[in-house]
């Protein structure tokens, strides 16, 4: 149990009942720790509501006023087979950067409906959120189907409108289940109320979630993090992001292009290991002592790809808009380059997927961008499906952080 | 990859980059277990040598056994130790028997890492909160920025993406960064066991009682425990349903003490 965690995100719209599904979880299961249900009480009866699930999570006096989550939260679960990590995602607009740093942790999502609101602007809109992080894991939840009175035509409605949007945008969902948060129908328990339903619980649901391989085939990338002084020489630090680094191998570092080979990696207490797997923080001798931040080892014929023009997609998330051409900077792993988004070529409204302009001038807070960015130097680059790690990337502005984007290509082109 | 290498990966992950980042960089140690795992997992990070000072907050309230093993662990790991305390405030008598609880943590605790900020010019601090503690820290970044009052702003934090996290900040403002973040207290235990790492006696069960989360003397009270060893720690959490700061004292004043302190910049 203690061997591996998955982390969940629940998104969906803002009083759909995300807070309060995590809060009825752990109820159900007894994994609240001692005194914290007295708590809640005591909580929900100071700003006069009746128990409050939702306060497990919502711990922000401002947010238990309001009723609603300001800022994304973690918390820690467990069954018989796993723990999960469980990202709670504020699902108002105004917070949608909250939302979009709690996803970017996840591995999985259950995006949350009320049956009885139906789809949302923000339902909507998380769900592309999703699609554009590359969660392609996830189950929908259709919340409140007590106050529709279980009824299964109900569900059926709200049912197809999502799925005919989840389509659109390429998610299919593993699972659908019916439940109710707040009294906790199919939770953690199987309904009476909804015998038409014969699918898995949440609680079921949660473990059919499947971890990804470690990315241990693909050809090594080794970015340079940091290089630190060693014995009058160089010790050079990063993260192994994809592949297996071996004591030996030549790797060409990019966009360099030195050939620089492995004499040695060592961990602290680990002096001189054979090789380092994905995901491994290691430190490396080469033969020569001058690589830098930034760089990417790969094996010579295996590169990655670099380029000073490449396409990619970005959700805008600061309230000052993007305007073509303003210089901003890129940060991809432990690479960063001056840039300018030099053509915004689709303005996507992220929750109709109306696309609202083509060769656009700016975009707004919360909109998604088809664009075009040019560094003033060639910056290393993989497409998301390959190496996340190389595929994604941030904006900056100044000290901001004001967009998150993924490699659509990693070249220039159409 | 099991899941303890996972997170120590990514703690020296996000430690490298802190030091990257910051020319003046230091960690608070309170001396507990999870500030000396912060510690430990700096050793790693640089293979041997923290090159950065470790700050303790010394209120002056502290058990005796902390004051001792800190001494024993700065000999030990070859620590660059720096002891902060607002004298200021203790000369004024400020302790935790007058006035509140918040009121006195937030002088000897905030405003004397404040002074000891101001002090030395600390860009960046590195502190070993978690997750799970508590509500209020389920909300916190990787990198955190606060303004030179220390504030916050906790309604409008940054966004966060993937491993690419707020590194710069204009001048007034310093960024606490949490490397542990996604640790639990379990997790924390496994990992003192793995790597066999010191802890402080107060942590093991003697006469029915042992501590689990330690601050002040006068504001810690043991909980009921027969667990003398951290096998029987482990096993105890594993069970165990007690919140692990039920023993604290700043907590109960009211639900939203710990969102007050930390607004104005405690831990």
């Amino acid at each position: 149990m203690e061997d591996e965690a998955l982390k969940l995100v629940l998104v969906g719209s803002v009083d759909h009942g995300k807070s309060t599904l995590i809060g009825r979880l752990f109820h159900d299961t007894d994994s609240l720790p001692e005194g914290k249900l007295e708590e809640i009480r005591a909580a929900s009866e100071a700003e006069g509501k009746e128990l409050e699930f939702g306060f497990v999570m919502d711990h922000l006096r401002e947010e238990r006023q309001r009723g609603m989550t300001i800022d994304t939260a973690q918390t820690f679960f467990s069954t018989e087979r796993r723990q999960y990590v469980i990202i709670d995602a504020p699902g108002h607009k105004e917070f949608l950067k909250n939302m979009i740093s709690g996803a970017s942790q996840a591995e999985a999502a259950l995006l949350i409906c009320s049956a009885h609101e139906g789809v949302e602007e923000q339902t909507r809109r998380h769900a592309y959120v999703l699609k554009l992080l590359g969660l392609s894991q996830t189950i929908v939840a259709y919340n409140k189907m007590d106050l529709v009175h279980y009824d299964r035509r109900r569900f059926e409605e709200v049912r197809s409108e999502l799925l005919r949007f989840l389509d659109r945008i390429g998610i299919s969902p593993a699972l659908e289940i019916p439940i109710s948060a707040k009294l906790g129908d199919n939770v953690a328990g199987r309904s009476a109320n909804m015998p038409w339903y014969g699918g898995p619980t949440i609680l079921e649901a949660l473990d059919r979630f499947e971890k990804g391989p470690a990315p241990l085939e693909k050809p090594v990338r080794f970015p340079i993090q940091d290089v630190y002084e060693l014995d009058g020489g160089q010790l050079a630090v990063g993260r192994v992001e994809s592949g297996v680094l071996r004591r030996g191998a030549e790797l060409t570092f990019l966009p360099t292009g030195r050939m620089r080979t492995v004499l040695n990696i060592r961990k602290f207490g680990e002096e001189d290991l054979a090789e380092a797997p994905a995901g491994e923080c290691i430190g490396v001798i080469f033969d020569r002592d001058d690589v830098q931040r930034g760089e990417v080892g790969c094996p010579p014929g295996e590169t990655a790809r670099q380029a000073v023009s490449f396409q990619a997609s970005i959700f805008w998330m600061a309230r000052a808009p993007l305007q073509a051409g303003e210089e901003l900077s890129v940060r991809c792993s432990t690479q960063e380059r001056v840039c300018r988004v030099s053509a915004i070529r689709e303005r996507v409204d992220s929750s109709t997927l109306e696309h609202l302009e083509h060769n656009a001038a700016a975009l707004q807070e919360t909109e998604v961008g088809e664009v075009t960015i040019s560094t003033d130097s060639p910056i290393v680059l993989e497409s998301f499906t390959d190496v996340p790690e190389l595929g994604r990337f941030v904006l900056v502005r100044g000290c901001d952080v004001v967009a998150g984007g993924i490699v659509t290509a990693p070249e220039a082109g159409a | 990859m099991d899941r303890l290498t996972e997170l120590e990966n990514r703690s020296i992950y996000i430690i490298r980059e802190a030091y990257h980042q910051f020319g003046r960089l230091a960690a608070l140690w309170s001396v507990g277990k999870d500030s000396t795992a912060l510690v430990w997992l700096c050793k790693k990070a640089f293979f041997g040598d923290v090159p950065f000072p470790v700050v303790h907050i010394d209120t002056s309230y502290k058990f005796p056994e902390m004051y001792s093993f800190r001494d024993e662990m700065v000999a030990r790991w070859g620590l660059d130790l720096i002891v902060a305390r607002n004298e200021e405030a203790l000369a004024r008598g400020v302790g935790p028997h007058e006035g509140s609880k918040l009121n006195c943590c937030t002088e000897l605790k905030t405003n004397a890492l404040k002074q000891c900020i101001a002090e030395y010019g600390f860009e960046g601090l590195l502190l070993a909160i978690r997750r799970d503690e508590h509500g209020i820290r389920a909300k916190e970044r990787y990198f955190s920025p606060r303004d030179r009052q220390f504030r916050w702003n906790y309604e409008d934090q940054p966004p966060e993406l993937w491993d690419q996290y707020t590194s710069e900040v204009d001048e007034e403002f310093h960024l606490r960064v949490h490397p542990l973040l996604e640790w639990r207290e379990l997790d924390v235990w496994l990992y003192v066991r793995r790597e066999n790492l010191p802890v402080n006696p107060l942590y093991f069960a003697r006469d029915g009682k042992r501590y689990r989360s330690l601050g002040c003397k006068t504001c810690c009270s043991p909980v009921q425990s027969n667990a003398s060893t951290v096998d029987e720690i482990i096993e105890e959490i594993r069970t165990g349903r007690t919140a692990e700061r039920a023993g604290r004292a700043q907590d109960k004043e009211d639900a939203y003490t710990m969102q007050k302190l930390r607004a104005l910049g405690y831990m």
